[in-house]
């Protein structure tokens, strides 16, 4: 089951509310995203948990109907 | 397998060997493009790894996600730290943070001359 990428968004923005989040649709099947997020609160924080915030921030769509989202963090 | 025992295996095998990749398929022959991606960088920098195919194994398939808190495959592990999954590995190769971590933590590299 695909997912949109305004979901994509929506569901980051609720997790990390000063995100800003541009979705890049690689495959064009609703499946292979690319997501870069710039969000002030990464600061001071390693890839791996800006990631997982990403990650929380998607909960249980991350690996079921999310199956491939590529992630660029940055601070700024 | 309870969770307990999965996690100490887990840890036994990030802990005994230096570099371990929890990955989809093998070395040779990776089952997804992710893993390819993270397997070909360890083989091009000619590192020594272990890679684990949760493909073959669902309780370290979902044990790996839950040990790590992180809900995707492939894993990355050196000297028993999480390092990350496909797009953080790729963007420390790029930038060489992840050729000077490995040999700052004494894994030798045989990049081809």
């Amino acid at each position: 089951m695909a997912i949109s990428s305004e979901e994509i968004i929506a569901l980051i923005k609720i997790g990390i509310p000063d995100a800003t989040v541009t979705i890049t649709d690689m495959a064009g099947d609703g499946d292979h995203y690319r997501a870069d997020i710039v969000s002030p609160s990464f600061a001071g924080k390693s890839r791996v948990q800006q990631h997982q915030m990403v990650y929380d921030a998607l909960g249980s769509k991350m690996g079921s109907e999310l199956h491939a989202l590529s992630i660029k963090t940055s601070e700024s | 397998m309870p969770q307990e025992q999965i996690f100490d295996r887990i840890k036994k095998e990030v802990t005994e060997n230096d570099v371990v990749l929890y990955m989809k398929g093998t070395k040779i022959f990776p089952q997804c493009g992710f893993s390819a991606l993270v397997a070909n960088i360890l083989n091009m920098l000619g590192v020594d790894y272990v890679s684990v195919n949760v493909l073959e194994d669902d309780d370290i398939r979902q044990g790996i996600k839950d040990y790590s808190n992180w809900p995707t495959i492939p894993q990355l592990y050196i000297k028993g730290e999480f390092i990350g999954g496909c797009d953080i590995v790729k963007e420390m190769f790029e930038s060489g943070e992840l050729q000077e971590m490995l040999t700052d933590k004494g894994i030798t590299l045989q990049v081809a001359s």
